[in-house]
């Protein structure tokens, strides 16, 4: 019997405890599945967030460090620095990364640090039940932002890939989404290239994956995809934002 | 090789690497910048990691992932960012890793001063941060003492897997004193495949991790803790009795700069008045030297106990538990980075023996 679809080994046998629709479990299957095609498991170290991905280390079937809010990235390197023959990446959320991290998520891409991350942009904070993000879109109503989000109140969303990209630091920087299975599939070979990047020890690597949040967003999950492609795919522009082959 | 003279904060870096640990990540701050500045030099002629971080948040969190891989790793800093480190101290903690950090505390609070201060005593041995937990908090009193315990901080922080703090001000940060590195080695760390994350390769996968969603798990996890704070108390304690042979009729307790000054005052007194007055010295600030205090405050030659501080009344109130206040406890300070002097130290001392008629 041939098998044609099996859980990667780098994950382990669990349910996940995501709502459904949610697309961290995509996100995670596709970090797995890198992990095994690239055969790094017996040497990848994943640094686990704050946020409804908290349990990342409980999914993956590597070594996992579970970090404080925001810290991912200085956890990171602190392991990647120790110990340089390992292959470590931060799974983040944009409160997590946009906001109580910002600090260390833009030193470590500017030190080049030899890590990968893996950004999950949601548009809401969804652990704590639905507040807004750094990357909330203007109007959006959620717990925090009742009326919407008001760009004069509290400014415009922040685009990660974009910051990230002025730094004069070779790095990988994409932006990928996780709407469709055609996306999906780009998605996961931006992750390949990042992981292969750091596998070569050429540069820091980050990938942004837009996601949906049903249940905080309060709408049902096909539907969520829809509301991703109007409202988000126009203000996070999808593709590549900088190699390190580019020239300066 | 015998005696050198060395500027504390290079004899802190110097301990460090001696004692084997060869990765170190931090933010500069006045008055021990000069340790980061000589690891910056050092450790990468040596085959280590020295990094500046963007923060001593980032620090600290740095420490965090290197310490999960099972090497020896310190930070060092002064009390603002101390503050800062303590989200990260809280997950070391929690996730019951080895670290060493050294505070060369300064006054606060706020930006306060970067002169000596003992402002910090509270932090280091009741709130370093969040939840249960405990540093184990060694506080020599001079260079050569700071090289002696950061050896031993590595092996106790292992032995424990909890973080040390060592606490020092700028006056030992920034004085020369004679070291002696000849009698300095660092003892072999144990074996760490078992929890560090350092790759699954022909093993269970490994984690790193502090949280426990489930209460009765988390209780019994602070119990472990508490278990662990009590051995501690059972087995590490360290503590120095000067002039204390003669059943001195005032104890003084003292720690750190202003031990020494007690020591000089105590040493004139010896010679000038024949007042008979010791010295406790607590090397372990957590944990505290209560035993024996507790039992000097029942001893009938004991009338008081004078408590000297560059705080505004901090291990005081562990003295007087300690004590049980049996007897006075008497109090002098100076804050805000004035170390005591000698002259107004001795004064403080003849007026406790007033109070008490002796
Ligand atoms: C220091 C600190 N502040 C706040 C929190 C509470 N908190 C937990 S998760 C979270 C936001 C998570 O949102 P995001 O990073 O967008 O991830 P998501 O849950 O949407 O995947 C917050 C604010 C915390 N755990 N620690």
């Amino acid at each position: 019997m041939k098998t044609i679809f099996k859980r990667p080994d780098s994950m382990t046998d669990m349910v996940t405890h995501y709502c459904p629709g949610c697309t961290h479990g995509t996100a995670h299957r596709m970090v797995a599945e890198v992990v095994d095609e690239m055969g790094i498991r017996e040497r990848t170290v994943g640094i686990a967030p704050v946020g409804c991905s908290v349990l990342l280390y409980k999914y993956m079937d590597t070594d996992m460090h579970q970090a404080a809010h925001g810290r991912a990235p200085a956890v990171a390197t602190g392991v990647k620095r120790v110990k340089p023959g390992l292959i470590v990446y931060s799974y983040q959320g944009d409160g997590d990364l946009a906001s109580i991290g910002t600090a260390e998520i833009i030193h470590a891409a500017n030190r080049g640090e030899k890590i990968t991350v893996v950004f999950i942009n949601n548009a809401i904070y969804g652990m704590t039940g639905g507040q807004m993000a750094p990357t909330t879109m203007p109007n959006q109503k959620t717990t925090t932002s009742p009326y919407g989000r008001d760009v004069n109140d509290v400014g415009y969303p922040m685009r990660m890939c974009e910051m990230l990209q002025t730094l004069r630091t070779p790095s990988y920087i994409a932006r990928a989404s996780l709407h469709d299975p055609l996306h999906s599939v780009q998605a996961k070979q931006a992750l390949k290239k990042a992981f292969a990047y750091q596998n070569e020890n050429k540069c820091f690597s980050f990938v942004e994956l837009l996601s949906i949040c049903p249940t905080n967003w309060g709408i049902p999950p096909v539907k969520s995809m829809d509301w991703l492609v109007e409202r988000m795919l126009p203000y996070y522009p999808l593709g590549v934002f900088k190699t390190p082959e580019d020239e300066e | 090789m015998a005696k050198i003279l060395m500027k504390g904060s290079e004899a802190i870096g110097e301990a460090a690497i001696k004692a084997g640990c060869l990765s170190y990540f931090a933010y500069p701050i006045t008055p021990q910048s000069e340790i980061a500045e000589y690891l910056a030099k050092r450790l990468p002629k040596i085959g280590g990691t020295f990094l500046q971080a963007e923060s001593e948040i980032a620090a600290s969190q740095m420490v965090f992932g290197a310490a999960g891989t099972g090497v020896r790793v310190m930070t060092t800093s002064s009390s603002p960012g101390i503050s800062l480190m303590s989200e990260a101290m809280s997950y070391i903690a929690g996730a019951e890793l080895p670290a060493v950090f050294v505070n060369i505390v300064r006054g606060g609070p706020g930006l306060g001063g970067i002169l000596p201060s003992q402002g910090d005593y509270f932090q280091a041995t009741k709130g370093a941060g969040h939840g249960n937990f405990r540093f184990l908090v060694l506080a020599p009193a001079n260079v050569q003492e700071f090289v002696d315990y950061m050896i031993k901080a590595f092996p106790l922080a292992e032995k424990y897997r909890n973080p040390v703090m060592l606490v020092g001000d700028g006056l030992i940060a920034q004085m020369m004193e004679p070291v002696d590195f000849d009698n300095v080695a660092s003892t072999p760390q144990g074996d760490v495949e078992s929890w560090a994350t350092t790759g699954c390769k022909d093993r269970e996968t490994n984690l790193i991790n502090s949280l426990f969603l489930d209460p009765l798990k988390l209780e019994k996890f602070n119990d472990k803790l508490a278990d662990k704070y009590n051995r501690m108390r059972d087995e590490e304690v360290v503590y120095e009795e000067y002039a204390m042979d003669d059943d001195p009729d005032v104890v003084m307790v003292a720690y750190g700069t202003t031990s020494r000054v007690v020591k000089t005052a105590i040493d004139e007194f010896r010679k000038e008045d024949k007042l008979k007055v010791g010295l406790i010295r607590p090397i372990t600030l957590f944990p505290f030297p209560m035993d024996v205090l507790r039992n000097l405050s029942a001893k009938s030659h004991v009338k008081a106990f004078g408590v000297v501080e560059m705080s505004i009344g901090q291990m005081l109130e562990d003295v007087k538990w300690a004590t049980l206040e049996r007897k006075p406890v008497e109090f002098f300070s100076r804050k805000g980075g004035i170390v005591p002097n000698p002259d107004e130290t001795k004064d403080f001392i003849k007026n406790i023996f007033k109070k008490i008629g002796a």
